[in-house]
């Protein structure tokens, strides 16, 4: 496995990058979309923050990183005890994946050759406690998304068929990334990310050369620029873990809760689950930030994040909907 | 040197720093149609040595990322594993890249991403401007070389395997002054070029060329030679004019995208101007025309890329046939069963030993499906004043006769109705006739004509619709002379206005369109408005049912 691109040594891209580190203090927020061009940086940003994160235990061999051995589920056949330390897993949906292939189905192999029936687990299995990671997720199959979107709500992978009655936890964050050029998402899909991120490349001539010198020397000075960004990655993930540990004790006064009802209203958004993400990813911000209550300057800072997917489309407004919302955060917190 | 001699050179210049950095530069677009000039190419790309393979469009995960070796583990009895070739560095050539779908495309972008060593080549052999290997492969490789139009006794030169092998070796120790990242991706940007992969790839180009004509440092015919291999292929404008020449913003360039250079990005001693000519002399002649072509064709391609894949919202099950399982295919298990049940005696009189059933590769079925996704038909109809008073049971006579006639081919339909203020949808999309003929009936009439809400309300049903998989058709039912803007004002010349702009926006998102023009006396409204939908035209007083529902069939199309 060659080493992957230091977070912090991304360039710019401050939301998406902000975005991401929400997630990992809340995994709860419900996952990440980034919409953009290609050439952003936007898998380099999903697999640098992977790396970044602290290994997680699980019981080894377990298929579905299970934390305890009692956790272990009882399809699982010869695992052991043991505690082992694993990477946060990040596993990668590849487009035209079959629906065996990402809920596990029957051993086929095993049923033709041995006759036995045995559960073989798929990639919600191996996703479970870590992140899944769709690229273009705007060109993923219907029953596909349809199936994601039912196990990504339930934390629950339930499998019935072939004979098999199976179910597994599956609670993983859900990170698509896509080029809106190539075919857009569901409502129903864009809904159920929790943050949403517009990126696009730098248009700074400045920042676009050291885009290009940071990568050129991560690939041709790879050990001194590792060490390098380790360091700052290091202090990132500290400021992650920290901001994990006093996530709880972070207040959310009414006033805020106020103000996040009133934007969600004046924004016109579907549904409560715009608020309780603002209300969420502000709380996480808050926390990142060392702040002990919510306030005003934290749901400035993610309402962009929360909200802009969740708007209605209008196709006469070509300011986007990242300006509406700026505009309307404007003016309700003024 | 002919023009095609001199392109030639450089793909073969390509190919030769390909050989020397395959690891950095990713791979090479060859563009060219099966011939003697490709296949002396593809001998000399065979002639890079190192493990090469050729894989096909439809190439299976289970040779992509290794899986369960069907036949060796029913012969063993045990699983048997093969490895894939995303598990060795290698140079994988994939012919007809022009029919590479999306799925493995993302997939071997993918690879291409995480692993240290592949490489790919991509044999593009599409005919028309718009058959293209996939942008995301495109993008990530090096150089692009078009043969097409090189003569074959200009096709000459071999690849200079000693200069290569020393290039190599002094590759890594190769410096890169200062001003030469800053120069490319200044120079990126002259041309349009949003993306950042191609300065770096370019950097890599430069290298492995000072690498290959023997100096230890980058130096300026270095990045001039890469900037000429990675970049005309990827222009997106023709460079604009330095920008001390002109203060008023530059012309609208034909991408949104396009960003104008700053003043401040030092080139240190670099002439700029001179990189620029020579990058703008590449560029490839049908720039423009590709563009416009790029353009037209998007919003196609954005339901059409998906239409065929995710368009289909169930699968009638067809027949089984033999063949190998991979990772899209299911067994089905009956059927293999079946298959195998009559060999058993057979079977076990050869192959003595334990097990009941015996399996081989050849018994195995896989299941399939066909689908086909269903049609909407969104009946959009002009219920304002100046329809109701003589035709709006006429209009509602031919919408009921085109019910019938999407009842009988199971489509689904929807109606809009449009008259005072605004639009509204009376049906959601619904199979049940009795419904759509109630609502219909019970329709309405009077007030101005909301043209563009109309169009509006359909466009964002259409959207919707065909996010649900469903192939949206529009049939409009109106005399088209609008006079109630999309504010829900009076006046005829915004309504008019932006009548045509929803017009224009709905020809965008690619929804195929009948207008039904209403009118008792024939106008240029109508005409007008099928023009800009880019849709069939079908004037109502002179059609009967008959004539209606074939218009209907024909226009729509399946």
């Amino acid at each position: 496995m060659t080493p992957v691109f230091p977070f912090s040594a991304i360039v710019g891209q401050e939301q998406m990058k902000l975005a991401m580190i929400l997630t990992a203090i809340e995994p709860g927020l419900g996952g990440v979309l980034v919409f953009g061009d290609r050439g952003t940086g936007k898998s380099t940003a999903v697999r640098a923050l992977a790396a970044l994160l602290p290994p997680i235990r699980v019981v080894q061999g377990c298929p579905v990183n299970a934390e305890t051995p009692e956790a272990v589920p009882d399809w699982a056949l010869g695992v052991g005890e043991e505690i082992v330390e694993k990477p946060t897993p990040v596993v990668d949906l590849p487009l035209g994946v079959t629906e065996d292939r990402v809920t596990g189905a029957l051993d086929i192999e095993r049923a033709l050759v041995s006759g036995e029936k045995v559960f073989q687990p798929g990639l919600l299995a191996q996703a479970n406690r870590g992140y899944l990671y769709i690229d273009e997720v705007n060109l993923l199959e219907d029953h596909i998304v349809d199936l994601l979107l039912d196990v990504a709500q339930s934390g629950q992978n339930v499998v019935e068929r072939e004979g098999l009655s199976i179910r597994h936890p599956a609670r993983f964050v859900l990170v698509g990334s896509g080029n809106p050029e190539e075919g857009e998402l569901r409502p129903q899909l864009l809904d159920r990310f929790g943050l949403s991120v517009e990126v696009a490349s730098p248009t700074d001539i400045d920042e676009r050369i050291e885009v290009v010198r940071r990568r050129d020397a991560f690939e041709t000075e790879r050990d001194a620029f590792m060490a390098h960004w380790g360091a700052e990655d290091a202090r990132v993930r500290d400021r992650i873990l920290a901001a994990r540990e006093c996530l709880r004790g972070v207040e959310a006064p009414d006033e805020a809760l106020r103000d996040c009802a009133q934007l969600c209203v004046a924004l016109g958004a579907d549904g409560l689950r715009g608020e309780l993400t603002l209300l969420r990813a502000g709380r996480a911000l808050a926390a990142y930030e060392g702040a002990e209550a919510l306030g005003r300057q934290h749901l400035r800072r993610v309402a962009p994040l929360a909200l802009s997917h969740r708007l209605r489309r209008d196709p006469l407004d070509e300011s986007g909907s990242g300006a509406r919302v700026a505009r309307v955060v404007e003016e309700v917190l003024a | 040197m002919s023009e095609g001699a001199a392109r030639w050179d450089r793909a073969l210049r390509a190919l030769t720093l390909l050989a020397v950095d395959p690891a950095g530069l990713r791979g090479m677009v060859l563009r060219a149609r099966v011939g003697p000039v490709r296949q002396k190419f593809e001998a000399l790309v065979a002639d890079l040595g190192g493990e090469a393979h050729r894989i096909h469009p439809e190439i299976g995960d289970a040779e992509l990322y290794g899986g369960l070796d069907v036949t060796a583990t029913l012969a063993a009895g045990r699983p048997v594993v093969t490895g894939g070739l995303a598990d060795r560095p290698c140079r994988l050539i994939l012919p007809m890249a022009e029919r590479c779908a999306p799925d493995l495309a993302a997939r071997l972008a993918q690879l291409l991403d995480a692993s240290p060593g592949h490489s790919l080549i991509l044999l593009d052999e599409g005919a028309e401007a718009d058959e293209r290997a996939p942008a995301p492969l495109s993008e990530r490789l090096a150089f692009t070389a078009d043969l097409d139009g090189i003569g074959r006794l200009e096709a000459r030169g071999e690849l200079p395997h000693a200069a290569i092998a020393a290039a190599r070796a002094r590759l890594p120790r190769i410096a890169l002054p200062d001003e030469a990242a800053a120069a490319l991706t200044a120079l990126a940007a002259r041309f349009g070029i949003d993306s950042l992969r191609a300065p770096l790839l370019a950097l890599r180009a430069a290298r492995a060329a000072a690498a290959l004509d023997g100096r230890d440092a980058v130096a300026e015919d270095d990045i001039r030679e890469a900037a000429e291999l990675v970049y005309p292929s990827r222009a997106t404008q023709a460079p604009e004019p330095p920008p001390e020449e002109d203060d008023t913003p530059p012309q609208e360039p034909p991408e949104p995208e396009a960003e104008t250079p700053d003043d401040d990005g030092q080139l240190g001693d670099l002439p700029e101007e001179l990189l620029v000519e020579a990058v703008a002399a590449l560029l490839p002649p049908d720039l423009l025309t590709r563009l416009a072509e790029g353009k037209a064709s998007r919003a196609a391609r954005g339901s059409g890329a998906g239409a065929k894949r995710r368009g289909n919202r169930r699968g009638r099950p067809l027949p089984s046939r033999p063949g190998r399982p991979g990772g899209r295919e299911r067994v089905d298990l009956v059927a293999t069963l079946r298959a195998a049940a009559p060999w058993q005696t057979i079977r076990r009189r050869h192959e003595p030993g334990p097990g009941r059933v015996r399996v081989h590769a050849s018994d195995i079925r896989l299941r399939r499906y066909e689908d086909r996704s269903d049609r909407l038909v969104i009946f959009t109809v002009d219920a304002s004043g100046s329809l109701a008073m003589t035709r709006l049971n006429e209009a509602k006579g031919a919408v009921e006769l085109l019910l019938a006639e999407a009842y009988a081919r199971r489509d689904h339909v929807a109606l809009i109705a449009f008259r005072g203020a605004g639009a509204e949808l009376l049906l959601p999309p619904t199979r049940s006739l009795v419904q759509t003929k109630r609502r219909l009936a019970a329709l309405p009439g009077g007030g101005g004509t909301p043209l563009a809400a109309g169009l509006q309300a359909a466009g964002l049903l259409a959207h919707q619709a065909q996010g649900r998989g469903l192939s949206p058709r529009l049939a409009i039912l109106t005399d088209g002379r609008a006079n109630v803007s999309l504010e829900g004002a009076g006046g005829r010349a915004q309504a008019t206005e932006d009548a045509a702009r929803m017009a224009r926006l709905l020809r965008a998102q690619g929804v195929p369109a009948l207008v039904i023009d209403t009118a008792a006396r024939r106008g240029d409204a109508g005409r007008t408005l099928s023009d800009g939908l880019g849709a069939a035209y079908l004037a109502l007083p002179r059609a009967d049912a008959r004539r209606l529902s074939g218009a209907i069939s024909s226009a729509l199309g399946d």
